[in-house]
């Protein structure tokens, strides 16, 4: 990969033969992705499962775009719900209009009327959220996300006040049979959306623009060196970052027909989005998609599972900043490229050591949690409690000692397998190296 | 508009003006030492409130105003030393992140502690009652109260700052750490003791904020972003930019929940009939009042197009 092989192109553009063979491997990823949309409902096939995979479809979006924003450009957003927000009340309003023969424009498209809206107000308050980088764009992005979340409320005639705006998704005439009446319609539109939204966002990371994005985040000084104004880089990715995220906010409306100004546009929906993008991986492409899916798990299933899942949630987010800054998405690509040098095998143990002492600990640790919640919540109800299907008693000294045992014992066996884990994934760290000095003398 | 209203407004303002500058003091500390923008400042101001309410229960109300900060103190340090340090490494956004999480935790421990709803933290009988009469209207000595700890912490900092060796060493490593740490002094540490004084800060200001409002669990949120916005347009790590920043918001929404004026009135004043037909009604109808809230932010908006750096800021960045 020297510069002295590639041809001059002093005399024009020379036509040369470029090898470009299919790339296989991305050619099965995406038609996974495509088959994992289309099967997921005929897997879940309760009403539940259905509507957490249209929440999590249209959470994919959003995550991305936020991604887009945090991964990709290094602009830690406080206001993106702002967004999406903007984008659903938009898109609530087109329907109306539609529903009642004043706007024709058909369901399939009122997603793209919140993508305009947000890429609208993104052009709008981009202009002076971009204009700051840093520490100082997450200050002004939260300023800039209290002021249209307060704003909502001032007027009730747009944002519908506290109760919010609903609609009726079924207008016009059905089309070849598809009324988008049913959950599984909207469940496609919704999966249809994500695939193609998916796919442009993954290609914008290899525009110019994109790379140029990526460059601005790791040392704008030297982009501003070779001429490109890096406040109008992060200006342009904002909008597009703002049109996917209205998009997303289109279809949360689709599916859900309601709307209101105090919970879609509000700092801690903006929060969450942040929360769960950084969870799946900030880093990769991908890493958001899990972090979706682990929104839409997270807050229908443990919220329904323990009182305290905020509480957990927080330590979750905590110690993953503290120990493992790239998301779960790093997590795998490390082992995936463990696996890749056929290395995985060796920790399998050290794994199974870790994920059992860290369960015991875990245990310990909700065991009091879940206590002190039942003493707070549900003092009505007595000392006695259900956890794990054991009844226990939340004011007893013995429950409490046992409870602290069992963290004792769990931490203490976790610290040991770190240990001995730490040992082994620095060796075989170091194999891993000098395999690839190898290969590369060959 | 007459006399009355406008001093009792105007004092009003000025000490919930330094009540935000207490709290934005800390974090401007905070961030012009280290880089790091501590979300869960305000949660620093809330535990304050609630240890102080827990504290002051036992002993009494003057002991709390002592304790309580120190015990935020040790907090501050301690989240400093295990959290924060550990995740420098990582670069600035993993550092705002990890603040961001403690947010998260502290709000529902409270919860978990305290509960959900309003705690009874009263005034103590020395701050009851009326400072001095105003014609006719009173002022209570509890707000005074705020205004004079705030001032005597302003003092205080700034002599620490300036006068002092330990705060010459904090400047300087604010500087040069390379430099302070070659002569021998413990940088690090000087971080942990600025990040526990930053958030003793809040923690005061919490003690005295807590009565003189209310102690809540949403308290922290409610002037979470207002101190982000003190912060901006005073200038970021500029302290008496902070000051005057905080003072200046302060004063203005409290000037503005009082005054039911609109649009519509101005239109009066100058001959047009404004009705329900009329375009743009709905802005038009808006009273200061209601527009009060979003006041601050679009200060913070207003600041950013003309002056990016804030009112006496010196970086740009």
């Amino acid at each position: 990969m020297t510069t002295s092989t590639q041809p001059s192109s002093a005399s024009g553009p020379v036509a040369y033969y470029r090898f470009k063979p299919w790339n296989v491997g991305r050619f099965v990823i995406w038609s996974l992705f495509a088959i994992a949309l289309i099967v997921a409902p005929m897997l879940f096939r309760s009403s539940l499962a259905l509507t957490m995979l249209s929440q999590i479809g249209y959470l994919i979006i959003i995550c991305l775009s936020y991604n887009m924003l945090l991964g990709q450009g290094g602009m830690l957003s406080f206001g993106h719900a702002v967004y999406t927000g903007l984008g659903s009340f938009l898109a609530i309003h087109a329907m109306n209009m539609a529903g009642k023969g004043a706007l024709p424009i058909p369901l399939v498209l009122i997603p793209l009327v919140g993508g305009l809206a947000g890429a609208f107000f993104a052009i709008l308050l981009g202009f002076v959220t971009t204009k700051k980088s840093g520490t100082t764009f997450a200050m002004i992005t939260l300023g800039i996300g209290e002021l249209v979340a307060s704003m909502a409320l001032m007027f009730p005639e747009f944002f519908g006040g506290e109760g919010g705006i609903t609609t009726d998704r079924v207008y016009g005439k059905p089309f070849f049979g598809i009324s988008f009446g049913p959950a599984i319609q909207v469940y496609y539109l919704i999966a249809a959306y994500c695939f193609v939204c998916t796919a442009a966002m993954f290609a914008f990371t290899g525009t110019p623009l994109g790379r140029i994005l990526n460059a601005v985040r790791d040392n704008p000084e030297r982009v501003e060196f070779i001429g490109y104004n890096t406040q109008r880089v992060r200006y342009f990715a904002f909008i597009i970052a703002g049109f996917f995220a209205g998009i997303g906010g289109g279809l949360a409306t689709i599916n859900f027909e309601i709307i209101t100004g105090a919970d879609s546009l509000s700092v801690v929906r903006s929060g969450g989005y942040l929360l769960f993008t950084f969870l799946g991986g900030a880093t990769f492409f991908f890493g958001p998609i899990i972090g979706a899916v682990l929104l839409v798990l997270a807050s229908v299933l443990l919220s329904e599972l323990s009182k305290a899942w905020l509480l957990y949630l927080g330590l979750v987010f905590l110690f993953m900043v503290m120990f493992a800054p790239g998301g779960i998405a790093s997590l795998i690509m490390m082992n995936l490229r463990l696996a890749k040098y056929g290395k995985l095998r060796q920790l399998w143990a050290s794994y199974l050591g870790l994920a059992g002492s860290g369960l015991v600990a875990v245990m310990g640790v909700a065991c009091m949690v879940e206590m002190t919640y039942h003493l707070q919540l549900n003092a009505a109800l007595g000392p006695q409690m259900n956890f794990l299907g054991a009844s226990i008693n939340a004011k007893g000294l013995t429950s409490w000692f046992g409870a602290g045992f069992v963290l004792l014992t769990g931490a203490g066996l976790f610290e040991l397998c770190r240990r001995q884990f730490l040992q082994q994934w620095g060796r075989i760290q170091e194999e891993i190296e000098h395999e690839i000095k190898r290969g590369e003398a060959l | 508009m007459n006399l009355e209203f406008f001093v009792i407004s105007l004092l009003n303002g000025v000490s919930y003006g330094l009540l935000l500058f207490m709290l934005s003091s800390g974090l401007t500390l905070i961030f012009s030492m280290m880089g790091v923008l501590n979300f869960a400042h305000t949660s620093f101001y809330m535990l304050g409130a609630y240890f102080a309410f827990t504290i002051s229960s036992v002993v009494g109300f003057w002991p709390a105003l002592v304790l309580a900060p120190l015990v935020v103190f040790v907090m501050g340090a301690a989240f400093e030393r295990y959290c924060l340090r550990r995740v420098h490494k990582f670069g600035h956004v993993p550092e705002l992140l990890v603040t961001f999480g403690l947010s998260y935790l502290i709000l529902e421990l409270v919860q978990l502690v305290w509960g959900r709803s309003t705690v009874p933290y009263g005034l103590p009988e020395q701050l009851q009652g009326p400072l001095f009469t105003l014609y006719g209207t009173q002022f209570p000595k509890s707000r005074s109260f705020v205004m004079l700890v705030a001032l005597l912490m302003l003092l205080s900092v700034w002599l620490l700052l300036t006068r002092t060796r330990i705060g010459l060493v904090i400047q300087a490593a604010l500087k040069y750490p390379e430099m302070v740490e070659a002569l021998g002094h413990n940088v690090p540490r000087v971080f942990m003791l600025v990040f526990g004084g930053g958030a003793a800060l809040a923690g005061l200001a919490g003690v005295i904020g807590g009565n003189t409002y209310v102690t809540e669990p949403a308290m922290a949120a409610s002037v979470g972003s207002i101190i982000f916005v003190v912060v901006v347009v005073g200038g970021m790590g500029s302290l008496a930019g902070a000051f005057l920043a905080s003072l200046l918001i302060g004063i203005v929404q409290t000037f503005a929940v009082a005054l039911d004026y609109s649009l519509i009135h101005a239109f009066r004043l100058v001959g047009v009939a404004v009705t329900e037909q009329t375009f743009g009604y709905p802005l038009l109808k808006l009273t200061i009042s209601q527009v009060a809230p979003i006041l601050p932010y679009l200060f913070l908006v207003l600041i950013l197009i003309f002056r990016p750096k804030g009112l006496l800021g010196t970086r740009e960045d």
